[in-house]
């Protein structure tokens, strides 16, 4: 049994197959990578996975269990965590309390132990903050801990966002374009943390533009064109692929 | 021929006067309220936001026209307070509304409703609480007109022939002219028209004069049938946001028909329920819709995402 | 934990304490009527805060929901059952306690429900018609939920104003007291006046508690969550619509509650309680207060609901609260007490450099 098995996924927008009859397996434990051109179907197969969009046909197992049709907090209790690609950070909520939110679902206080500051909840609000501040120091960023996310720089608030995603204790995490808008610099430090990551046990599949990152991290990678899988390997296997070059550099150059 | 409305083990039999005289109320209201809603979906396909003072513009033209009248004839009353309510469209949107960057639009609901409600108790200190209404343009209350045996009021034709005429010329005018094609541009893509040198700006502040123009002008026509009083822009905005949301947001020729349907069911609902619920009718349908298709009665949820006129 | 919160409690109970001495002595008791008035829409104004200023959902109906609250108990303490005392419902509703009987002004034998059951079931009913309203209302967004908010308000008002049951235009009037507990009594009588400003900002004070405590709570953070970005709490494995409905039934309650007391308080509902006009009133108040601070909401619920009360507004008494709602909007859609003003300054002297904002 696989850690999470795509099968025959298929989403269409109108007469567009944006994701056409795609199947790919993921190992746990593994870190494999979505590339492909603009428009291969990349986001939609990762909010596929993520409930955002429900798919027409095909079937997702997540440890063992079919999740399609599943609403994403659902999805997310089962233990896959995401990224967005334009960040979706909670903007007048300061770092630490973005964080805090992705401890929701590892926390149980409810309305009216809440409204009453029940004794109890002291104690799961204390292990909330301890946990998320770890995670915030983990991505380089506790000092940022009391900054309105929306006035944090671009390169924090995607290191928040991760933090927030870290902060589900995932099974599995879906990164979408994580070094979107990164320097070089950041990127190596990207890549550092990603296998950091992993090495928590947290699988992880990431939707990347950033080729060195790409074939840096990645233990495989799915080639998507114009939504359908046309390849799968390991990083050298795929940049020795005529088919990906050919989609990559255009026919004249292959 | 006799109509049978069943309805919760009541029956009803209505004669065919009967039904006339229903079907005639329940058009007028309807082409009213289709009014609203144009103007609802004009501004809504240039700007994206729901404007609710547009019942105010309605009660403003009638309230205008009722009091120029004491000094002008009625055509010219008229013709005045129509351009009176479209200059204070047009000061609406180029004090409140222009120079926002990028407004939620929850400010912007909260913007409109604040207007809404300063327009009306402007009215309510310029002309009380008073109900008010322009004379019949032909013949006065009890003058008819024969229509298949029953006896209409020449006012009606006046509220039909005005109304449909001013559907006929703004499908002309964004079908054709070159300034109605234009605003469609800024509908489709602002950023687009922008690019391609459309202040779309300016056409924003037209689209509230436009819309502020046919409400008033509704206003006036409609007066001596329903009457004008200073609150009555609230009910006119629901009615209307009902039949743009029936026919589908920014969907101006659908609205026709949904007004209409929604007038004729008001209309016929009299005979089945009390007339205080009758409002409450108008806002159940838009509840339901809103539940269930909330993209409109004669729109699907793809060619809801494409804004056309 | 988190106890530095309730400080500012402890200055507000103190200046309550300091407004009704002062008062005694200065014979300006008379102001302490307004205020009971103030506490009881503040603390509609509240609820509403943490539905629209936390969870960030819009509602135009509240006078709707406060209007519930104020309208069945002043049907059923005022009904008279005594012609029905042979019906076994009423028998049963008697024998259980439920009742009270009475004499009218003329003698007549009266039966009527008692305060506290009535309470009871106005604050069921609202939290259950909040509940299968915001089922479906609350899956709408910006203007279709401002309009739908909107109707339902205005199907309450016009179901008021339309049955004879609830007075028509007239409204309900000689709705008696309401006896909370031996010797706290909810009424209008000259003589109780300090006794109910006491109940109402204690019911008030109780409320505020109730949403501090929730929005500094896990559950709070999640609706501050869903106001940032529904799509993201969702992906954090937040129950959304279950959290929205939450929000919108507390502040629906909490909305009944005020209708319940001030009901009791004034002795008397009229239809103009469930307009739109005053759910506007409500919306204009929780924005003045900053949205997403219940000290400011609270504040400016008082001190407006005062002001109207006293009728400083004279005629503009509506036309106030339009301007009010339009300048905030413009220039500090996040209230006036975030002005961002402190930020400004910081900036200004080059303690924080502005930086870069995502779209």
């Amino acid at each position: 049994m696989s850690f999470l098995a795509i099968q025959h996924l298929h989403k269409s927008f109108g007469g567009l197959h944006a994701v056409n009859d795609v199947s790919f397996a993921l190992a746990a434990g593994e870190i494999k990578a979505l590339i492909g051109p603009n428009g291969a179907g990349k986001t939609t197969l990762l909010n596929l996975l993520s409930g955002n969009i429900l798919p027409d046909a095909g079937e997702v197992i997540f440890l063992g269990k079919p999740i399609q049709g599943l609403k994403p907090f659902q999805i997310a209790r089962r233990g896959m965590a995401r990224t967005f690609q334009n960040i979706k950070l909670f903007p007048e909520m300061t770092a630490l309390e973005n964080v805090m939110v992705g401890r929701h679902m590892r926390s149980r206080s409810g309305v009216w132990s809440g409204a009453g500051n029940l004794p109890w909840t002291w104690k799961e609000e204390a292990g909330i903050r301890r946990k998320s501040l770890e995670l915030m120091e983990f991505m380089g960023i506790a000092e940022h801990a009391g900054t309105e996310a929306a006035s944090l720089a671009f390169g924090q608030q995607r290191a928040v966002e991760f933090a927030r995603a870290l902060a589900l204790e995932p099974d599995l995490l879906l990164l979408d374009e994580p070094a979107a808008g990164l320097n070089i610099y950041e990127t190596a430090e990207l890549a550092k943390l990603i296998r950091k990551v992993r090495d928590r046990g947290i699988t992880i599949l990431l939707v990347e533009h950033d080729m060195s990152l790409v074939m840096d991290i990645s233990d495989s990678i799915v080639v998507l064109s114009f939504g359908r899988r046309i390849a799968e390997g390991n990083p050298l296997e795929i940049q020795n692929n005529p088919e990906v070059i050919q989609i990559y550099l255009g026919e004249d150059d292959a | 021929m006799q109509f049978c409305l069943c309805h919760g083990g009541l029956v009803f039999f209505m004669t065919p006067e009967l039904f006339l005289q229903y079907l005639f109320a329940g058009v007028t209201y309807g082409l009213i309220y289709a009014i609203v809603a144009i103007g609802f979906n004009i501004i809504y396909n240039t700007t994206g936001i729901i404007n609710f003072a547009q019942g105010e513009f309605v009660m403003l033209g009638g309230m205008t026209a009722i009091s120029l009248h004491h000094y002008l004839p009625l055509p010219l009353a008229i013709a005045a307070a129509v351009a009176i309510t479209m200059v204070i469209g047009a000061l609406i949107e180029m004090v409140f509304i222009r120079w926002l960057h990028n407004p939620s639009i929850l400010r912007m609901i909260i913007i409109t409703i604040g207007l809404s409600i300063l327009i009306r108790e402007g009215a309510l200190h310029i002309w009380g609480e008073g109900v008010r209404a322009l004379p019949y343009f032909n013949g006065n209350e009890i003058t008819s007109i024969v229509v298949l045996g029953v006896g209409v009021s020449p006012q009606v034709f006046w509220v039909l022939g005005v109304c449909g005429l001013m559907v006929a010329a703004l499908y002309l005018f964004f079908k054709f002219v070159p300034l109605g094609l234009v605003m469609r541009a800024c509908a489709a893509n602002r950023v687009a028209a922008t690019l391609c040198g459309v202040s779309t700006k300016n056409m924003v502040t037209f689209s509230f004069v436009l819309s502020a123009g046919i409400g008033a002008m509704a206003g006036c026509v409609v007066s001596p049938i329903t009457y004008s009083q200073y609150d009555g822009g609230t009910n006119l905005a629901i009615k209307g946001f009902t039949v743009a949301i029936l026919g589908g947001l920014g969907n101006s020729m659908a609205a026709v028909a949904a007004g209409l349907l929604l007038g004729i069911i008001e209309a016929f609902s009299i005979s089945v329920v009390p007339l205080a619920f009758q409002d409450a009718i108008a806002i159940g349908i838009l509840l339901i819709i809103l539940f269930i298709r909330p993209h409109g009665l004669f729109g699907n949820r793809s060619a809801a995402m494409l804004k056309e006129f | 934990m988190g106890f530095a919160r309730y400080i500012p409690i402890a200055f507000l109970v103190a200046g309550l304490v300091l407004v009704q001495q002062v008062t005694q002595h200065t014979g300006t008791t008379f102001y302490l009527t307004q205020l009971t008035m103030a506490a009881y829409y503040a603390l509609v104004i509240t609820g509403l805060c943490l539905l629209m200023g936390y969870a960030g959902q819009i509602s135009l109906g509240h006078a709707g929901f406060f209007a519930i609250g104020g309208y069945i108990p002043a049907a059923l303490t005022t009904y008279n059952l005594e012609p029905l005392r042979e019906k076994w419902l009423v028998q049963t509703l008697d024998a259980a306690g439920l009742l009270t009987a009475g004499q009218d002004l003329y003698g007549q034998q009266v039966l009527h429900v008692h305060p506290w059951p009535s309470c009871i079931l106005a604050l069921l009913l609202t939290a259950g018609l909040a509940f299968v309203i915001g089922m479906p209302v609350l899956k709408l967004k910006g203007h279709y939920l401002a309009m739908a908010t909107l109707g339902f308000g205005t199907i309450v008002y016009r179901v008021f104003l339309a049955m004879p049951l609830f007075g028509e235009a007239d409204g309900i009037s000689a709705v008696p007291p309401f006896p909370l507990l031996p010797g706290v009594t909810v009424s209008g009588d000259f003589a109780a006046r300090t006794e109910n400003y006491y109940i109402a900002f204690g019911l008030l004070i109780v409320g505020l508690l109730f949403l501090i405590n929730l929005v500094h709570s896990r559950i709070g953070r999640a609706f501050r969550a869903i106001h940032g970005s529904e799509e993201a709490a969702n992906a954090m494995g937040i129950n959304t619509p279950r959290l929205k409905l939450q929000a919108f039934v507390i502040s629906a309650v909490f909305a009944a509650l005020a209708g319940v007391f001030l009901t009791h308080y004034n002795g008397g509902i009229g239809p103009s309680e469930a307009s739109v006009m005053k759910s506007i009133r409500y919306v204009a108040i929780v924005a003045v207060g900053g949205m997403a601070s219940l000290w400011g909401v609270f504040f400016m619920g008082i001190l407006l609901n005062f002001m109207s009360l006293r009728g400083m507004f004279g005629t503009y008494d509506d036309a106030v609260f339009g301007v009010i709602l339009i300048l905030i909007m413009l220039f500090a859609p996040n209230g006036l007490l975030r002005l961002h003003l402190w930020q400004r300054m910081r900036r200004w002297r080059g303690v924080d450099k502005p930086k870069s904002r995502t779209e």
